[in-house]
């Protein structure tokens, strides 16, 4: 079911946790919800779960409005960081939990439950206690459970940050592929960009209470809106120079004198750096401070004066130094006025 | 005498050592002299304790004059086991066992469903006021329990409750320290499944029902074994608000057996005897939770 916030706002006390906020998750979607901790991701999931009451703003299921609705009401599914399976009932029993809420008659549940298992592949552990389970496996179990009473809507919060690098993988792709079989409109909140961006539909960044960009996996990473995204998404994170410190950057690029007037920063992704013969197209120009290899990447450092710039794409591999010129295509170059937001460069007239 | 001591204290040591194969145990509770010290101190104040018990055994098997002989006797020449038909003679023993059995049973079920429902409502639940509340209850705890003897008196008499069961009953199904203790323990259960019932559908009321409960289970035997302890073995209440005798439970029954004409201690101990031994038994079945109880709570005694 599609979920919609609109101007919803939570405080604690004093503190603004969320800043009028309106966002449209569709049907069917996985969406994730990214940021830093505290920025107000799990705080958003509360409140779409029922768990707590927005201080402002409505929230609405499909066309019907559920804010003052409390969690029994608003019949969701939630998989929780730490799982919270119930310790002292079976797989089996704990998948069988909703159901049992429900009402539904026994042999019912049970054949459900079972169904459930089969599709996260737990069914042959279904008779265990949550304790003598894996990781990976009590996850399994958590999203069985919240998927049991067929929810319209299926939240997890920070599912995968108690499993190891591996297994998280694995799972994420598990996710995936359940959420694809079942369909389910499904809200993922993770501090991992990463996983935001490989197993999302749309991923939604937050950063102290607020929307700072709402959009697929690639145009989020190609085309941040503003710096906090663009330094957020992406390792190594993106280079950014001061136009006030390296003046002959703009100099360099053909813009209109108005535009540059704004610009105060620009961003290169450190794979997007090329390097250049000609000192006259460089973009930057630096001693290569450093020169590290990990596994099949090679990351080159760049200095000039007090910046360091990181490039990890880079056709020839420099010698540590030596000086170097380095350029970008103008449509990967990203420019941000002085509160951070992106300008659109669009027509470049070439020299 | 330097050398008897070199050897008998590793033999001591060796029957003291215990049975678990983790090496660094032995080293947490210290020199092993240390210990041995410990465990002779340890082994005298449990005899201290067993005195008692152990002369109420001996003397409800004794004849009357060994009862009251100087130096005490302390195994008969003949056990006289008709002490305890006589007892049952004397006072009517099988009814005041039922009346303590229904009296401990309703008085811990009550204590159990108001601790239960207030325990919850302080450690999860979020009204207005509540930490006060709990502050005034806490504080209640300090106010010792002889002074609530008349005043408790009075409302019981005011209600009309007098030579009834429910005098002794009605104000024992709520206990301070009983909610205190199971508080702490409700806490100690993630938020994380409280949440995780509301959004599988469960009312707070289900929630405590069928999860938070079995998740205390430790704790709620802990809390209802010391209640039965002390409801059975309640003395002073009882014979305070009853005058009908076939009401009253076995510790007030005791008293039978004291008279103008002095004490008869070997039918008095055979019927304390009768009255201890059910909380014996449960104690051993039970004992661990009682300690695992009175330890969570961080509480001692």
């Amino acid at each position: 079911m599609q979920v919609q916030f609109k101007d919803v706002t939570m405080s604690y006390g004093d503190k603004e946790v969320l800043q009028k906020i309106s966002f449209t998750i569709p049907e069917g979607k996985l969406v994730s919800i990214l940021g830093p901790s505290g920025c107000g991701k799990s705080t958003t999931l509360m409140l779409i779960s029922g768990l707590t009451f927005p201080s402002n703003g409505q929230i609405f299921f499909g066309d019907k409005e559920v804010t003052k609705y409390d969690a029994v009401k608003r019949k969701v599914g939630m998989v929780f960081q730490n799982y919270a399976l119930y310790p002292h009932l079976s797989v089996l029993e704990n998948i069988m939990f909703p159901l049992k809420m429900e009402k539904m008659p026994k042999k019912q549940r049970q054949k459900r439950a079972l169904e459930l298992a089969q599709l996260v592949q737990i069914e042959d552990h279904v008779d265990k206690k949550p304790k003598q389970l894996s990781g990976g496996q009590q996850q399994r179990v958590a999203i069985a459970r919240a998927l049991a009473k067929e929810p319209s809507i299926l939240l997890m919060d920070e599912p995968l940050s108690n499993l190891d690098a591996r297994l998280r993988i694995e799972m994420r792709e598990e996710i995936r592929r359940i959420q694809q079989k079942t369909g389910v409109t499904t809200v993922f909140v993770t501090h991992d960009q990463e996983e935001a961006l490989s197993i999302s539909d749309e991923v939604m960044v937050l950063n102290e209470g607020a929307i700072q960009q709402n959009s697929d996996p690639i145009t989020l990473y190609k085309k941040p809106k503003n710096r906090f995204v663009a330094q957020f998404l992406g390792t190594p994170i993106i280079n950014t120079i001061g136009i006030e410190d390296y003046p002959e950057v703009l100099e360099r690029l053909n813009i209109s004198e108005e535009i540059k007037q704004n610009i105060e920063t620009i961003g290169l992704r450190a794979e997007e750096i090329l390097t250049t013969e000609n000192k006259e197209n460089a973009l930057f120009e630096g001693i290569v401070s450093h020169v590290a290899r990990v596994g099949k990447d090679t990351t080159v450092h760049v200095k000039n004066k007090e910046k360091e710039l990181v490039a990890t794409n880079l056709t020839i591999i420099p010698l540590e130094d030596t000086e170097i010129y380095l350029t970008a295509q103008m449509k990967d170059i990203h420019f941000f006025d002085h509160k951070g937001q992106v300008i659109e460069v669009k027509e470049v007239v070439m020299a | 005498m330097e050398e008897i001591r070199g050897k008998k204290v590793p033999i001591l040591m060796k029957w003291f050592k215990p049975k678990t194969k983790d090496k660094t145990q032995l080293v947490t509770v210290g020199d092993k002299y240390t210990r041995a010290v410990a465990y002779v101190l340890l082994t005298i104040g449990a005899f201290t304790m067993l005195i008692p018990f152990l002369w109420m055994v001996s003397t409800s098997l004794k004849s009357p004059a060994e009862a009251v002989s100087m130096p005490p006797i302390w195994i008969p020449k003949s056990f006289k086991v008709e002490n305890f038909l006589k007892a049952f003679e004397v006072a009517p023993f099988g009814r005041y066992f039922l009346n303590s059995v229904l009296i401990t049973s309703l008085s811990t079920i009550g204590e159990l469903l108001t601790t239960i429902l207030a325990a919850f409502a302080f450690a999860k639940m979020q009204f207005y006021g509540k930490n006060l509340l709990f502050t005034i209850l806490i504080a209640t705890m300090m106010v010792p329990g002889e002074l609530l003897i008349i005043p408790n008196y009075l409302t019981i008499s005011r209600l009309g409750l007098i030579n009834t069961y429910a005098a002794m009953i009605v104000p024992y199904v709520a206990s301070v320290f009983s909610v205190f203790m199971l508080k702490q323990n409700f806490e100690s259960v993630p938020n994380e499944l409280y949440y995780a019932a509301k959004v599988d559908g469960s009312s707070d009321f289900k929630f405590l029902w069928t999860i938070m409960v079995p998740l205390s289970k430790s704790a709620i035997v802990a809390v209802s074994i010391l209640k039965i302890i002390g409801s059975w073995n309640a003395f002073m209440w009882p014979l305070i608000v009853t005058n009908d005798r076939m009401l009253r439970p076995l510790p007030v029954g005791l008293q039978a057996f004291t008279t103008e004409a002095g004490t008869q201690y070997e039918l008095l101990m055979a019927a304390s005897v009768i009255v201890v031994a059910p909380m014996v038994i449960i104690y051993l079945f039970l004992q661990r939770y009682i300690i695992m109880g009175v330890s969570k709570s961080g509480l001692k005694g």
